[in-house]
């Protein structure tokens, strides 16, 4: 399916612990996504880590990165959501 | 590469989603089945049948896969189809039955839980097809699982057909009778309309109007939750700020049915058609219209300033809505249903919800009088009366208007009946004892309304 953008923002939410960018960076390193910026807050209490990924090189789909990250949240007790740039553009950006 | 995001923007998109149940309620899509014409009728039912498998063979999938890509969960995948009174027209003396089954198997096979275009216009009269159908119906709905039906029966151009109200409540009673061991559920798929849209996506009342190209591709969304939400983290707003609050939530909102009706388009490789505005709750804590309604001060829904805070809600949502689709059509206003609003459910329960509060509550909003249950011995008269009061507003009002009403064979007032799923629950309401019957018995049209010295 050609897209006009192939960025993913990974979302991590959770307790905050060693490892996490680790674990993350580690699975997105393996399958060739290419990590274009983070950023980490707390937010409400939460540790929440904010990655801007780019797949147009990637040697899975989406689908398949969102069920490998999944895997991985469950790993090491966090939730880690993968979702197409585009749904972000649309509502906060005119 | 820049970051275009603020964390808490990102946040705020995952929150919807995640907590406040944002969805898209729907995506239909509209087939035409007006090449499936033949003087034989089972020839129709295959061609139908044929048509509607292999055009939308992918939406469910397609439907998947965008709702996992961008993490927006997409409901319902469906399916509406020219109005089956059309199609089958051609037929000598044909049992319309046979294509609400041939409906029926193309859902199943493609895997939608609902098909709409079972339906017929007749607000100024009836057609050999009409008639066709509308003989049809109460036995096309008790036969089928996923087929749904809905008749235009007034217009604010044609008036008000009263013959087809009468036929209406004598239809649904048949049909609640057919359908009484599941509490006449066959009614709660069968709309009567008043100025019905030809693209709206949502079901029961969905259908493929003539004026629509050969298919198509609606979505519906879905947010009370969303709403409630921002009505709620604001105790203290006036009305204008309020306002300006729903206008910006529902901006976001639609955005999402926009991006998934026009990436649903294209990988369908058929045309977007419209994104409807409505907010459609669901019997989901929260995501509920009557609690924003509450939220915004009311101690209970249908209690006095009802009308007035869904007139502003209903306003807000369409105004801000309006600004965040390219195309906007079909019902697009707040539902409510009360079946599937849990907060409508406990207001009609504790008896501070009535008919007659939710009939003016009508008038300022989507759609009508839905998903209401009534006694099992209610008149097909009294059930036409109610058909004709709600048809009047619409019709006066120039607004889609509609009723979906079931009287449960054997219940009374203040018994409940369990719908299931998506259809909900919904407590047996009381109606007026007084007889309507003379009334609706004169029969003929109420004339078309005068639209200028409008007051």
């Amino acid at each position: 399916m050609e897209k006009d953008s192939q960025r993913v923002i990974v979302t991590v939410v959770g307790q905050d612990k060693v490892g996490i960018i680790a674990g993350v960076s580690g699975i997105l390193a393996e399958n060739c996504v290419n990590i274009l910026d983070i950023s980490q807050t707390i937010l409400q209490d939460f540790f929440t880590m904010i990655m801007i990924v780019d797949i147009s090189q990637a040697k899975v789909d989406l689908q398949q990165l969102q069920n490998l990250l999944k895997e991985k949240g469950e790993q090491i007790g966090v939730k880690i959501n993968a979702q197409h740039e585009d749904i972000f553009k649309f509502m906060h950006r005119i | 590469m820049p970051i275009n995001f603020m964390p808490e923007e990102i946040m705020e998109t995952m929150h919807m989603v995640q907590v406040d149940n944002l969805d898209i309620r729907t995506i239909t899509m509209g087939i035409s089945l007006r090449d499936c014409c033949d003087p034989e009728i089972k020839t129709v039912a295959q061609k139908i049948y044929d048509k509607i498998t292999q055009k939308a063979e992918k939406l469910v999938q397609i439907g998947e896969d965008i709702s996992k890509e961008y993490g927006i969960p997409i409901i319902n995948k469906r399916i509406a189809v020219t109005p089956i009174s059309l199609v089958g027209e051609s037929c000598e003396h044909a049992d319309y039955v046979l294509l609400a089954k041939a409906m029926d198997r193309a859902a199943r096979e493609v895997g939608v839980n609902f098909i709409g275009g079972f339906s017929a216009l007749v607000h100024k009269g009836f057609t050999k097809g009409d008639e066709y159908l509308l003989s049809a119906l109460p036995q096309g709905l008790a036969e089928t699982e996923r087929v749904c039906a809905s008749v235009n029966i007034a217009t604010t151009k044609a008036g008000i057909n009263m013959d087809a109200v009468y036929r209406m409540g004598k239809i649904i009673k048949e049909t609640a009778e057919l359908t009484k061991d599941a509490d006449g559920l066959g009614c709660a798929k069968l709309v009567v309309f008043c100025n019905v849209p030809e693209d709206n996506p949502f079901m029961a009342g969905a259908f493929h109007g003539v004026g629509e190209p050969e298919t198509v591709i609606n979505v519906g969304v879905s947010g009370p939750g969303v709403v409630l939400h921002t009505v709620r983290s604001n105790p203290e707003a006036d009305f204008g700020t309020l306002a300006t609050l729903i206008k910006q939530t529902a901006f976001k909102i639609t955005r999402m049915g926009e991006l998934v009706g026009r990436e649903a388009a294209k990988r369908l490789k058929v045309p977007f058609g419209i994104v409807d505005l409505s907010l459609a709750p669901t019997p989901a804590i929260g995501d509920s219209v009557a609690d924003i309604l509450e939220a915004m001060g009311l101690e209970k829904v249908g209690g006095h300033g009802t009308t007035a805070a869904l007139a502003l809600l209903n306003d807000a949502v369409k105004k801000g809505g309006a600004m965040a689709s390219s195309y906007v059509g079909g019902l697009s206003g707040a539902f409510i249903p009360v079946s599937e609003d849990a907060g409508m459910i406990k207001a009609a329960e504790q008896g501070a919800l009535c008919l007659d509060k939710l009939e003016a509550m009508t008038c300022v909003c989507s759609v009508g009088l839905d998903m209401i249950a009534v006694p099992g011995d209610t008149s097909a008269e009294t059930i036409a009366a109610i058909i004709a009061d709600e048809a009047a507003i619409g019709m006066i009002n120039k607004k889609t208007t509609a009723v979906r009403i079931i009287p449960v064979p054997g219940k009374k007032v203040g018994d409940r009946v369990e719908f299931g799923g998506l259809l909900g629950t919904a407590p047996v309401m009381s109606i007026h004892p007084y007889s309507s019957k003379a009334f609706i018995q004169r029969g003929g049209r109420i004339p078309a309304p005068l639209l200028s010295l409008s007051n």
